[in-house]
């Protein structure tokens, strides 16, 4: 269906291709996953697909990309609607009218099909996607996975052969994420649509595939091949493919049902062995000192009550999750802490202040907010130039700031542009930047989407350090995986309430939504680590 | 979905099939919204003038839908107040050409070097100046509740949807100009509120400036994302058209238009208007007949177009009847539409004007429901 011919892709700038030698053909009706770590160029290979490389982003496409006959380089993207459907990361970003079912019928319009059809297929696709209710809704109203959904079926009205995502549950909840693939999984089996996604949270999609296209980013070429015989040595994994290597189990489990099955010798083993917590405590066993404290709080963004009655203690040494659906209101809680919204009821308190009546200046000593962009926080030309604006906003010493990036960040150039830097890099950049004020507590707004494991674990070791230290650190995430492995205490937000609180263990074992794949194997242990400690 | 009403057998309790609800066309909403704005632009006597927002508030209160944008009508509602509240504080601060003798307070003057003569800076404010002031805002800020309310009643996204097919690129490009304003509003919020992430203040003119470039820089990245999007679902495909049929289309359109300018300026000018009469409707038809041309290259089809039944003509006829009326009323009572501010007169509300702008309160009675809402 897809034949990559040769394919390399280079874009002006850059020293180096970003795509080099791609020789393979996806077959029809099938669901290929592409893995590889940041920067690898798995949205370039997306790109190319529909045509939008190198007809909108430039560049040099050397080889050929042919889709069911068609050459990607004579046909632009618009002469390949029909056959190609592409999602990108962002589905807002998608969306060319306001209204549910008008956005459905868009491409078809464009397409010319006659109205009978169209009033057909919309139907056929509201069904489909479960979104009969929402027919007539304003598409700025929807929550993040319904948009996913819209955006998806938007393009799956005109019917196309292949569809091309990019990233679709990185922003999703879990529950959210489940119901995209889902969908996805019925066109593959229903309709035979050719599906070619990439995702970086392989635990939720590996599962799904038929076939995984590695691109190791390495400078070897891309391989095509069985889910289980690349997961072997593909440089990102999952925690299950990871306990499988442990265990070594062969073959490699993909879902958490396999290595259930695999698991029986190993349970045995660590009968008796419980998992190692990580001390939650200061050193002589007493819970650290409460640095931020949020009672009763509410909040109400226009006519909507975001936050209604919320208690939450951020204590000195402890990491703490906050997890909850696509619009519960873990934004509002995190911006509350750094005074960006005014309680309608209750009360916050940094370190003895009340946030949203405290000068910036004052309160950036207190607590720090990397938001879910980090480059919102970023204005500078250079890392450098950022470093110095962090030291004079923060009232550090020259210096600090860089002498942070260094340390946390290490190799990384005084001229690189934030924007060129990976999006593991900016993070950890916004992180030395909100640092550079040494304040005590620390807030992360979705810290890994985006991110590859690679980067993920070093995302992990920072910010153990800096509980090690003493700062209290509060992580708004999805990444049930990431609470797991870093958070000592667990709290979950539904709808405005946190409907649980506790330490991490009690918590995600208490929901199979939250539980890690690991603990769904082999409770109460929660990570890999975890296992292999136990077993060494 | 008819009820069979002739027979009166099968008749079905309930509301009669007539206001099945549904949504009107938005051009019905917008040709009644315009006809009660020329009306507003036609008077300054405030009585009359708030009679127009009240009709066109109670219509927007009866008939809008639970959308998102039909929210914006409160908006429009405040930027009138705040013209309204500027009119008046340059009226008290330079001064008013209408002069008068009731002198309510003098302000210290300011003397203000040779070169800017005729413009004054503080000094006696006199209540004509004031009355003439809110007069003249209260007609902006009217103007502007009756944009509001075809806004909020109609989005124009939907209006520029039922452009003709040769127009159809360019309803497209105003429709993403006009989405670019929220967006921006919104990165304006992001972005201050991430200063003070960064400990700088986030409130005053410099915390506004200072966000200006991320803010560009982002919209110019949304706006190549939602080319790109555009294009990859088949935005732009065009049909093969014999190059011909494109040139004569251009050349119709063209010469349609400047006719119709010209006869335009024909009709305006105070003679020889005989020609323009006929020049008029031949350029009209020479336009229409280059679009109908030129709409033969686009391949687009339309999902569900909005009907234009009876309650549209009733809605847009409301509309054109009010400004008709109030222009044919204006010429005839110039006194009571322009109230005298020197020597000062209480504003009287006329009658038959009065009765005539009540005609477009007809939409609240004779449209369907917007379906979906929940009133």
């Amino acid at each position: 269906m897809i034949t990559f011919d040769q394919v390399g892709v280079r874009y002006a700038d850059a020293d180096r291709p970003v795509l080099r030698g791609v020789d393979l053909t996806v077959p029809e009706g099938e669901l290929c996953l592409l893995v590889g770590p940041s920067g690898s160029g798995k949205s370039t290979l997306l790109g190319t697909v529909g045509g939008l490389v190198p007809h909108f982003t430039g560049g040099t496409l050397s080889g050929r990309v042919t889709v069911d006959g068609r050459d990607t380089r004579t046909h632009r993207p618009r002469e390949l609607a029909d056959l190609v459907g592409t999602v990108g990361q962002d589905p807002a970003a998608h969306f060319v009218t306001d209204t549910v079912e008008d956005e459905l019928a868009y491409g078809m319009e464009s397409l010319g099909l006659a109205p009978a059809v169209m009033r057909r297929r919309v139907e056929e696709t509201l069904d489909l996607l479960g979104l009969a209710e929402l027919r007539g809704r304003a598409l700025s109203s929807l929550s993040g996975g319904q948009r996913q959904r819209v955006a998806i079926g938007s393009v799956l009205t005109v019917h196309p052969k292949v569809l091309v995502l990019d990233e679709p549950t990185s922003a999703l909840d879990p529950g959210a994420a489940e119901e995209v693939l889902a969908v996805l999984q019925r066109l593959v089996h229903d309709l035979g649509t050719t599906v070619l996604m990439s995702e970086h949270r392989l635990e939720r999609v590996v599962q799904y595939a038929d076939r995984v296209l590695l691109l190791p980013g390495d400078g070897t070429p891309p391989e095509l091949g069985d889910p289980a015989a690349l997961m072997a040595r593909s440089p990102v994994r999952p925690p299950v493919v990871e306990l499988g290597l442990l265990a070594g189990w062969s073959p490699l489990p993909l879902t958490v049902r396999d290595a259930r099955r695999a698991a029986g010798p190993l349970r045995e083993r660590l009968a008796d062995r419980t998992p190692r917590r990580p001390a939650s405590t200061s050193l002589d066993g007493t819970p650290g000192e409460v640095l931020a404290e949020v009672s009763r709080l509410a909040v109400t963004r226009g006519p909507v009550a975001a936050l209604r009655g919320v208690d939450l203690r951020l204590r000195a040494g402890e990491v703490t999750a906050l997890m909850g659906r696509n619009g519960a209101g873990k934004s509002t809680l995190l911006g509350s802490l750094v005074g960006l919204h005014r309680p309608a009821a209750g009360s916050v308190r940094v370190g003895g202040l009340v946030p949203h009546r405290t000068r910036p200046k004052e309160l950036i000593r207190r607590i720090g907010l990397v938001p879910q962009d980090p480059r919102d926080l970023l204005y500078g030309e250079t890392v450098a130039a950022e470093c110095a604006a962090a030291d004079r906003d923060a009232g550090a010493a020259p210096g600090s700031c860089r002498a942070l990036v260094a340390r946390l960040l290490p190799g990384v150039g005084d001229e690189v542009h934030p924007r060129d830097l990976s999006e593991g890099q900016r993070l950890v950049l916004a992180l030395a930047v909100v640092l550079t004020a040494a304040p005590p507590v620390i807030l992360l707004d979705e810290p890994t989407r985006g991110l590859d494991y690679a980067a993920k674990a070093r995302l992990v070791e920072v910010v153990r350090a800096l509980a090690a230290d003493g700062h209290a650190i509060l992580l708004a995430t999805h990444d049930v995986e990431l609470a797991a492995e870093l958070a000592h205490r667990t709290a979950v937000l539904a709808d405005g309430e946190i409907v649980a609180d506790g330490p991490t263990p009690e918590t995600v074992l208490a929901s199979p939504t939250f539980a890690p794949q690991v603990a769904k194997v082999l409770a109460p242990f929660l990570t890999v680590p975890q296992v292999a400690e136990a077993l060494s | 979905m008819t009820a069979p009403t002739r027979t009166g057998t099968t008749r079905p309790s309930g509301p009669p099939a007539r206001v099945v609800p549904r949504r009107l066309h938005p051009g019905a909403w917008w040709l009644w919204a315009l006809g009660l704005a020329a009306a507003a632009s036609r008077t300054t006597n405030p009585l009359l003038l708030l009679l127009l927002a009240a009709v066109a508030g109670y219509v927007v209160a009866a008939r809008r839908d639970d959308a998102p944008w039909a929210r914006s009508y409160g908006a429009f509602l405040r930027i009138g107040l705040v013209v309204l509240a500027l009119r008046l504080v340059f009226a008290v601060l330079l001064g008013s050409p209408v002069g008068g003798t009731h002198v309510l307070v003098s302000l210290p003057q300011l003397p203000l070097p040779g070169w800017a003569q005729g413009v004054r800076l503080g000094g006696p404010v006199a209540l004509e100046g004031v009355l003439f002031a809110v007069y003249e805002g209260l007609k902006l800020a009217v103007l502007l509740a009756c944009v509001g309310a075809a806004n909020a009643l109609a989005s124009p996204a939907r209006l520029l949807r039922s452009l003709p097919g040769a127009l159809y690129e360019v309803g497209v490009a105003a429709v993403v100009a006009l989405t670019f304003a929220p967006n921006l509003v919104a990165d304006v919020q992001r972005l201050r509120a991430a200063r003070r992430l960064r400990g700088r203040d986030d409130r005053g003119v410099r915390a506004l400036l200072s966000v200006g470039l991320p803010v560009l820089e982002g919209a110019l990245e949304r706006s190549v994302g939602l080319a790109a999007a555009m294009d990859s679902r088949g935005f732009g495909r065009t049909a093969p058209v014999p190059r011909r049929v494109l040139r004569t289309a251009g050349a119709l359109t063209l010469l349609g238009l400047l006719s119709v300018a010209t006869a335009t300026y024909g009709l305006l000018a105070p003679d020889g208007h005989g020609w323009a009469a006929v020049l008029l409707p031949v350029g009209l038809a020479a336009a229409a007949g280059g679009l109908l041309l030129g709409g033969r290259r686009s391949v687009r089809t339309r999902y569900r177009p909005d009907p234009w039944a009876l309650p549209e003509w009733a809605t847009a006829g409301a509309g054109l009847a009010v400004a008709a009326l109030t222009v044919w009323f204006a010429g005839r009572f110039p006194e009571a539409f322009a109230p005298s501010v020197v020597p000062l007169a209480a504003p009287r509300l006329p009658l038959l004007p009065a009765a005539a702008v009540l005609l477009g309160l007809l939409p609240a009675f004779v449209t369907p429901r917007p379906s979906g809402s929940s009133r």
